[in-house]
């Protein structure tokens, strides 16, 4: 199985332990990965700011880089959507409507694709579970606490696997933290009491550490923890599910 | 309305969030009456078989308008009802003015009509010398307040009892430092019952109009529209033209749907259904366009007229939660209104769309599955498309996409800018980076991934 | 002059026809009959409503003489309660002077379990504004008509013609002072529903 990996752009530059564990993890599990070198970024900052006429160059190089493959695998939510829903061009329509059925989120891809069903992994510590909303409500990885429909959640479900780990109940299991991409500067004031308020439900219920299938939800909430100075810590889902697959 | 007229959302917003335990108190209220909503969809297994069929029903509609719209009117008039036409705001002021003048009156007394707030009706009346009571216990707070209605639904949402107690002492004698909800209503009551029996003309909004039968449906709670409009001569009802649903038997959906949606309840107090008037008495209908049939002919907007005004999507959305109605700036306030009023005024409302974190929230608590976060994401391209954005905004957008669009621009950019946050896409912004106000920066790591995975294949070989 | 414009306007910017959903699935699915007075007296109740189930008519009487002290303006719009001012015989007085009316009791023939909601009306109310303008309400309708849903209730309401007509489901109440439930807003103090068993 011939997978690539997608590394989002703030991913590559600020995270790369959850790039790492993501390609180590999926290596571990069969795929033949490969990281194409040219890639930079989906072109969801532009879009979502209005400038969606704007990506154009973007999504061209997206498909060079991404074309030819069995699936692609990205540690982020929220860029897999931006594909999925997103990724066209004039040029060649035929191989991004190809690449929007071909990329996974990683959480989606580990169940839905691989069926992992155990994972030798062990993160003796509190977690608290966020939803970034894309992965939630794009993606649907979860179910959504607004629907009357039966529950599941990809990315706890793979949490249950982890020897020691125990997932924390929140208060609100799926509001927004308020990162938003640009939203996270133009509307500078909502955007950190929602991220501090998400923070807060994580600490009262005494988690450790926050994870979530997003990164940049994490980056968000790490800003506003590190400001107040809290040991509490986030990480990446793929850091937790390949913690001590050695 | 006037001091926040020049200030756009985040600026207000920010305002708002100045007094953080008050924001706490307004999220923690609307997240309460979400919860509420939730309770009552899942005692309910058909309840998203309703969302998806009370969708379609407006999707009829809104595909055959036109003609529900004369059958209605067809029907009313034969129940004896007299039907106007206002093509905006103005018109539908004067078609009022104008009933109550040829009458001599010149007070009235009004239940809750959102379409009133959008044509700022009161104002109106005002300046020609008639004198508008609003009855709705919320509606008549923040009218004793002078400021218009923080929510569709819940209209003082924002106020605390104690500043409630202050207007009320201020303005209908009740003692000085009551707050006690259940003294001050009752402080209304005595109030509002005097002015329901002296007036002689009474507005409503309309919550349903069925062209099949040509009868308006008005849901209440606290029995104020039957109060004014059963004690008045004459019975004024603003519609807006989307309020249309073909039959009598799409009510078993929508009324259905309204109130769980709205605050939990299974159904209003109230769901008064009028057909012909009174003996003696008279009912006028004004349908107003005001901008709706514009709206009708945006392919990607257009679901935004199905909307039955229950407020889900307010009460879910943590921007709003977190900025209060009066932050949107506009009659209509949270996603819904962010999505409506771009539509009446592209340039005064450009901040709308861009006051979302896009999460989705709003488009599931839908009662009638309006693609609302979908519809602000395609409000943002239009906007921009249309001019009414920074130009610094444009600017940073290009360069940014040219940097993107080129690997060895991006890796470059990476290098340097890794380290000031500069290239980042998320903090692109002019002057001081307002992240860094309540958040660290991420810690700059000894290398990007693309460099490790370099190093990686070279050890590997 | 605006009607014309607004109806083009209207027509040329509406889309291609979409079809009306079959409601049947929806009416089927709800269409449970059993314990529908429980279930009605539950949400009734939760709704601010009081409900009683009563035997007959002298049944009603007694609990509405001990709610309801001798001397205060009483409406009865049920020819079997005819201790009170029968509502046809003041029909025609002016709907302000119902202003001082404590209790008014009305029939309903169609209750809804799902949300407590009785439908009257004008022909039941023979005033608009009596179940609204009295201090107190008692709507008195028989078990076998009560149905599960609004879908229900719909169906049975039907065709027919009627002036006016309101779904009651409680006391007038509001909750716009902080979220806190007040009974008694601009309309009735309270509601009791009596249903015949």
């Amino acid at each position: 199985m011939k997978v690539a990996l997608f590394v989002p752009c703030y991913v590559d530059q600020f995270y790369p332990n959850a790039a790492i564990a993501t390609l180590e993890l999926l290596e571990k599990l069969g795929c033949e990965v490969h990281y194409p070198k040219n890639q930079t970024c989906c072109g969801q900052p532009m879009a979502n700011s209005g400038y969606e006429h704007l990506t154009g160059a973007c999504n061209n190089l997206f498909i060079g880089n991404f074309s030819g493959y069995d699936y692609i695998v990205c540690p982020s939510g929220s860029c897999t959507l931006h594909i999925k829903e997103h990724l066209h061009s004039h040029q060649n329509e035929a191989m991004a409507a190809d690449i929007r059925k071909r990329v996974f989120e990683l959480t989606e891809f580990l169940v839905d694709i691989l069926r992992v069903e155990s994972l030798d992994a062990s993160f003796p510590y509190k977690v608290g579970l966020h939803q970034s909303c894309h992965g939630l409500r794009g993606l649907r990885i979860s179910q959504m606490t607004e629907l009357v429909a039966p529950p599941f959640s990809k990315p706890a479900q793979l949490l249950d696997m982890v020897k020691g780990l125990e997932l924390v109940p929140l208060n609100r299991a799926d509001d927004c933290c308020g990162f938003g991409g640009t939203f996270c500067v133009v509307e500078e004031a909502v955007s950190s009491k929602m991220g501090k308020d998400r923070v807060d439900d994580h600490i009262a219920h005494g988690a450790q550490y926050i994870t979530s299938a997003d990164l940049s939800c994490l980056m968000h909430m790490e800003g506003i923890l590190r400001r107040q100075g809290s040991d509490v810590k986030v990480i990446h889902v793929a850091e937790i599910l390949n913690h001590s697959i050695k | 309305m006037s001091s926040t007229a020049t200030k756009d959302h985040p600026q207000l917003a920010a305002i708002f969030n100045r007094d953080e335990p008050r924001v706490d108190w307004h999220d923690e209220t609307l997240w309460w009456v979400r919860a509420k909503r939730d309770i009552a969809a899942h005692k309910l297994p058909e309840w998203e078989l309703l969302r998806e069929t009370a969708s379609q029903i407006k999707n009829n509609v809104l595909s055959n308008l036109s003609s529900y719209l004369e059958q209605f009117e067809a029907n009313a008039i034969k129940n004896g009802v007299t039907v106007h036409w206002a093509a905006d705001a103005r018109e539908h002021n004067q078609i009022i003015h104008k009933l109550l003048s040829d009458k001599g009156i010149n007070r009235m007394v009004k239940s809750k009509s959102m379409l009133t707030e959008e044509c700022h009706l009161n104002e109106y009346l005002l300046q020609q010398g008639i004198d508008v009571i609003d009855s709705d216990l919320g509606e008549r707070i923040v009218q004793l307040a002078g400021e218009p209605p923080s929510h569709i639904v819940l209209p003082c949402i924002h106020k605390k009892k104690e500043e409630i107690g202050d207007i009320f002492h201020e303005h209908l004698g009740s003692a000085k430092g009551e707050s006690d909800p259940k003294i001050l209503t009752e402080t209304a009551r005595q109030h509002l019952r005097e002015v329901f029996l002296t007036r002689r003309a009474a507005l409503t909004g309309v919550n349903f109009a069925i062209a099949e039968t040509g009868e308006i449906v008005i849901c209440t709670n606290e029995g104020n529209a039957d109060m004014g409009a059963h004690l008045a001569e004459i019975h004024i009802a603003s519609m807006g033209m989307e309020k249309i649903i073909p039959q009598r038997k799409h009510l078993g959906v929508f009324l259905r749907l309204l109130t769980r949606s709205a605050t939990g309840q299974p159904i209003t107090t109230y769901s008064s259904h009028f057909a012909k008037p009174q003996d003696g008495k008279e009912i006028h209908i004004v349908i107003v366009d005001n901008g709706r049939s514009i709206q009708l002919g945006r392919e990607d907007f257009r679901n935004s007229l199905k909307c039955i005004r229950c407020g889900a999507c307010m009460n879910t959305c943590p921007v709003y939660r977190k900025s209060g109605g009066h932050s949107y700036h506009t009659a209509v306030a949270g996603p819904i209104g962010s999505i409506l009023a771009p539509n009446l005024d592209m340039e005064k409302y450009a901040d709308l769309p861009f006051a979302s974190t896009l999460c989705g929230s709003c488009s599931n608590v839908c009662p009638v599955k309006i693609d609302i976060h979908d519809q602000l994401y395609k409000w943002r391209q239009v906007i921009v498309k249309a001019g009414y954005t920074p130009k610094a905004k444009t600017l940073a957008m290009k360069g940014m996409a040219f940097t993107l669009a080129s690997p060895a621009l991006y890796r470059a950019a990476g290098k340097m800018g890794r380290w000031t946050f500069k290239y980042a896409p998320f903090a692109v912004n002019n002057g001081a980076n307002p992240w860094y106000k309540h958040r660290e920066m991420p810690k700059a790591p000894e290398q990007s991934f693309g460099e490790w995975y370099a190093k990686r294949k070279d050890q590997h070989k | 002059m605006s009607r014309e414009k607004i109806l083009a306007a209207v027509k040329a910017n509406q889309f291609s026809h979409a079809e009306l959903p079959d409601l049947e699935i929806l009416s089927s699915l709800t269409n449970t009959n059993d314990n529908l007075v429980e279930r009605y007296t539950t949400v009734g109740s939760a709704g601010g409503s009081f409900v009683y189930e009563v035997a007959d008519y002298d049944a009603i009487k007694a609990i509405l003489q001990k709610e309801f002290k001798p001397g205060v303006k009483i409406i009865s719009g049920i020819r079997e309660l005819g201790d009170y001012t029968f509502v046809d015989d003041v029909k025609h007085d002016l709907s302000h002077s119902f202003a001082d009316v404590e209790l008014c009791i009305l029939a309903s023939n169609l209750g809804v379990a799902e949300n407590g909601a009785l439908w009257l009306t004008e022909e039941q109310m023979t005033v608009r504004v009596l179940p609204f303008i009295a201090q107190h309400l008692a709507i008195v309708i028989s078990k076998n008509s009560l149905i599960p849903t609004m879908a229900q209730a719909y169906q049975k309401i039907g065709q027919s013609e009627y002036g006016y007509g309101a779904f009651i489901s409680g006391p007038s109440k509001t909750a716009d002072i902080e979220q806190s439930l007040v009974i008694g807003a601009h309309g009735p103090r309270s509601l009791s529903v009596f249903i015949l068993t």
